[in-house]
């Protein structure tokens, strides 16, 4: 259990839910149009860690998707490349070597992906595994078991030897927000994360629904910003799972320029973790210039 | 928040939020194309479109543009008059005279027309009136309809809403509405009173008299009878001419206070039944429990929807001192982000002031504030050259002597004071003229229900603010009013008193 001179750091002000999806229903209303529109397309691919964790992945697989993240659609040559390529531990080799040159970072998942229920030691020798297999980025899941058991110090210890493991790889630390219950807990998990260490926040495993919803995501943005405010270090933010579509995508872009400002909308600060997304983006991306349409079977898996 | 980081690296951390470079959203405005306004309007008396005696015009314009839009009829006395004989006509022969079961499937009628023409209607209303087509759309337009609904459901169900009552109409109503929610308000009026078996006389406000003409076309249209609903557009003279008639019996006012004083000296003595719906200056309370950036979205909703022209707009911010400099930057930095503009533009927040006459008026409670040494705060948007502009706007370091705090601006500009004690706050919404309405912000239910029992105000909200619903009485307590709109109480108003049954 945590100490009591542990618990004023854990502190997070108040969250009121109907508030944060009214203001969700509002930022839904901004209307993204012509030159807007392309604009936030463009930078959508280049935000998006293309992602693939699945039991059956193989080298095979990895391989294909690292050739989607070259070259996400052929037609049209001039697209941003995507941020990175998110996989598990025992692919992040292969990864590597795809990707060599490309500017496209590899991150491995790790810290027993996704349920996060192992000794602490395994989950740091993974990490370091992952690390020297060359991960630019690690996703680490935070232990909801203890958090939720209300043993915050806990888990901030857990982020912060993470952290260390990490090196100079970033750390993405996963609140998997769809198993924490309520706002105020997405906000106290966010706040402690950052104050251990953190690079960025990621909402979610993609294993568990709901995942990335608005509202989870305004919550966690918003104490990134009471962080920058307090502490001028700007934390980046990752929405993962669920964020499935163009229009999606666009209306999380909305929401971080009127939360956390331009700053953010850089691929150093914000990420989609994803895996269907950047087909619908990339089919966006062609109608605007061609008013029509093209079916999926024109975009490679 | 600690002071002590924020004062110590190079420069403090800001968020570069609002327009200048990176992304920004283009224009998005809403079509008008099928919008069909005709280029003169006549009034609408015993179910039809008729000059006015003597062809005496207005004109309507865009506020947006100064442009204007229509030329509308100025009722005189002999049109008022020709309009209260129509109703009071179709009153006695028609309209007393129908199951209460009929009288109710024509405003279901009305309603579900209004749902139909809703993006038409919506258009309307922010060309006429400048407000966001965000707001007529999502708000103005839907709410009226939802009046209609609410009240066609009580025409044949009285007797259960007053139940041990032999529930009777009042006869001909005399409304006149406000420039602020120009069909809103006429839903307002008209629903109540003819589900309940009056007839009416409607004026709408001179700068804004384009939907009320268009729901006259959707009552005509909707095939209720002739003299049942007539609306007579006008300024000032013609209203006092509807509030006046002697064979008027029930005047049903929304406006300011100082008209509102005027109607009811006029009124004294006659035996005419009355609501006034006047004026405000609420009070939006954030105590330091607060859940923060829920409150700061609440106080953005509370002054500058609808460009603050709300009678129940949270004018005055009283914020706990522990929390005041947190609350005030965040609230800076929301504003830094409303788009300020292009009412047809689906992303405008803030549209145009409804009038050049308001927009001096607000421009002067500038200068005041600023005279009575209260510190401006405005946000950077850039607004357009043409039509009536005004930013949103913070009084800062405002005092209970402060005639910004006082009196009631009509405008985006918000009058910002701190409060130490639970107490203090309580004494300080409650030290005003008005009491319409107050807001409070607090993560403690109990503190929440405890505050708003001690506020002298009409209309509550507890961690919101400007929630409208048919269901619910609105109105207000000393200089705001009168009676109550809405609801059963609303119903209630165009009622025989009970020693009539």
């Amino acid at each position: 259990m945590q100490s009591s001179t542990a618990t004023a750091s854990f502190e997070s002000p108040p969250i009121d839910t109907v508030g944060v999806e009214e203001r969700v229903a509002r930022l839904c209303s901004r209307s993204i149009k012509k030159d807007a529109k392309l604009q936030a397309l463009h930078l959508t691919l280049s935000m998006i860690d293309l992602t693939t964790l699945e039991g059956a992945d193989s080298e095979g697989k990895v391989r294909q998707l690292c050739a989607k993240a070259l070259q996400l659609h052929a037609a049209l040559p001039d697209l941003p490349h995507v941020a990175a390529v998110c996989v598990y531990p025992a692919l992040v080799g292969v990864a590597k070597r795809t990707l060599k040159g490309s500017g496209i970072n590899v991150a491995s998942v790790a810290t027993s992906f996704p349920a996060g229920q192992a000794p602490v030691e395994i989950k740091l020798l993974e990490v370091r595994r992952a690390v020297e297999a060359g991960a630019d980025e690690v996703d680490m899941v935070i232990s909801r078991g203890r958090f939720l058991a209300g043993d915050f110090a806990y888990t901030a210890d857990e982020i912060a030897s993470v952290k260390e493991a990490c090196g100079d790889a970033h750390l993405k630390v996963i609140l998997e927000t769809g198993e924490l219950g309520t706002l105020d807990a997405v906000r106290r998990a966010s706040d402690l994360a950052m104050r251990s260490g953190a690079d960025f926040i990621k909402t979610s495993t993609g294993k568990i629904k709901p995942a990335a919803t608005m509202p989870v995501v305004l919550v966690m943005l918003e104490a990134i910003r009471d962080h920058y405010l307090r502490t001028g270090e700007k934390i980046g933010m990752k929405p993962a799972g669920g964020i499935s579509t163009a229009k999606d995508a666009i209306r999380h872009l909305v929401m971080v320029r009127e939360t956390l400002g331009q700053d953010w909308l850089d691929p150093d600060l914000y990420r989609f973790g994803a895996s269907s997304l950047a087909n619908d983006v990339l089919r966006q991306i062609v109608k605007q210039g061609s008013g029509i349409y093209q079916s999926f079977d024109d975009f490679s898996m | 928040m600690t002071k002590s980081t924020q004062t110590t690296g190079p420069a403090a951390p800001k968020l570069r939020l609002g327009g200048g470079d990176g992304w920004g959203y283009a224009p998005a405005p809403e079509s008008t194309d099928h919008v069909e306004l005709r280029g003169r309007y006549g009034l609408f008396i015993d179910g039809e479109f008729v000059d006015a005696k003597g062809g005496r015009t207005f004109e309507t314009a865009n506020p947006a543009t100064e442009e204007k839009i229509a030329d509308v009829a100025l009722a005189s006395d002999a049109d008022v008059d020709a309009a209260v004989a129509a109703a009071r006509r179709a009153y006695d022969e028609v309209w007393s005279q129908l199951a209460p079961r009929e009288r109710g499937k024509y405003v279901y009628r009305i309603a579900r027309v209004l749902q139909e023409r809703s993006r038409e209607l919506a258009i309307t209303e922010s060309l006429d009136g400048g407000k966001p087509i965000r707001e007529s759309r999502d708000v103005d337009i839907p709410l009226a309809a939802a009046h209609f609904f609410y009240y066609a459901g009580w025409a044949d169900k009285l007797d259960y809403a007053f139940p041990g009552r032999d529930a009777r109409p009042l006869g001909v109503a005399g409304q006149v509405i406000p420039w602020n929610f120009p069909l809103l308000m006429a839903a307002w009026k008209i629903a109540p009173a003819i589900a309940a078996g009056n007839t009416v006389v409607l004026k709408p406000a001179e700068t804004t008299p384009l939907t009320a003409l268009k729901l006259a076309e959707i009552i005509r249209d909707a095939g209720v009878p002739p003299g049942v609903v007539n609306i007579v557009t006008g300024a000032g003279e013609t209203g006092a001419a509807v509030v006046q008639h002697e064979d008027v019996d029930k005047v049903a006012f929304t406006g300011s206070t100082e008209v509102g004083k005027l109607i009811r000296r006029a009124l004294a003595g006659s035996g005419k039944h009355y609501t006034l719906e006047l004026g405000g200056k609420a009070a939006n309370l954030v105590f330091e429990d607060a859940a923060v950036d829920q409150a700061v979205e609440g106080i953005v909703n509370g002054i500058f929807f609808n460009q603050g022209h709300v009678c129940c707009a949270g004018s005055r911010l009283l914020v706990q001192e522990s929390v005041a400099e947190e609350v005030i930057s965040k609230l800076k930095d929301r504003m830094e982000t409303l788009i300020v503009g292009d009412p047809l533009d689906k992303n405008t927040d803030i549209g145009a002031i409804n009038s050049r006459a308001q927009l001096d008026k607000i421009e002067e409670y500038l200068e005041i504030g600023e005279a009575e040494g209260a510190e401006p705060f405005q946000t950077s948007c850039p607004v357009p050259e043409r039509g009536y502009w005004c930013r949103p706007t913070l009084f800062l370091r405002a005092s209970q002597s402060h005639r910004v705090v006082q009196e009631e601006i009509f405008g985006p500009v918000l009058a910002v004071q701190t409060f130490r004690t639970v107490d203090e706050g309580i004494a300080m919404a409650n030290n005003t003229p008005y009491g319409l309405s107050g807001g409070v912000w607090s993560d403690k239910g109990a503190k929440a229900f405890r505050v708003t029992s001690r506020i002298r105000a009409g209309v509550l909200w507890a961690n919101t603010y400007n929630k409208f619903d048919p269901t619910a009485p609105f109105g207000g307590y000393k200089e705001s009013g009168i009676g109550r709109e809405g609801g059963l109480a609303g119903l209630h108003a165009y009622l025989q008193p009970e020693a009539a049954a």
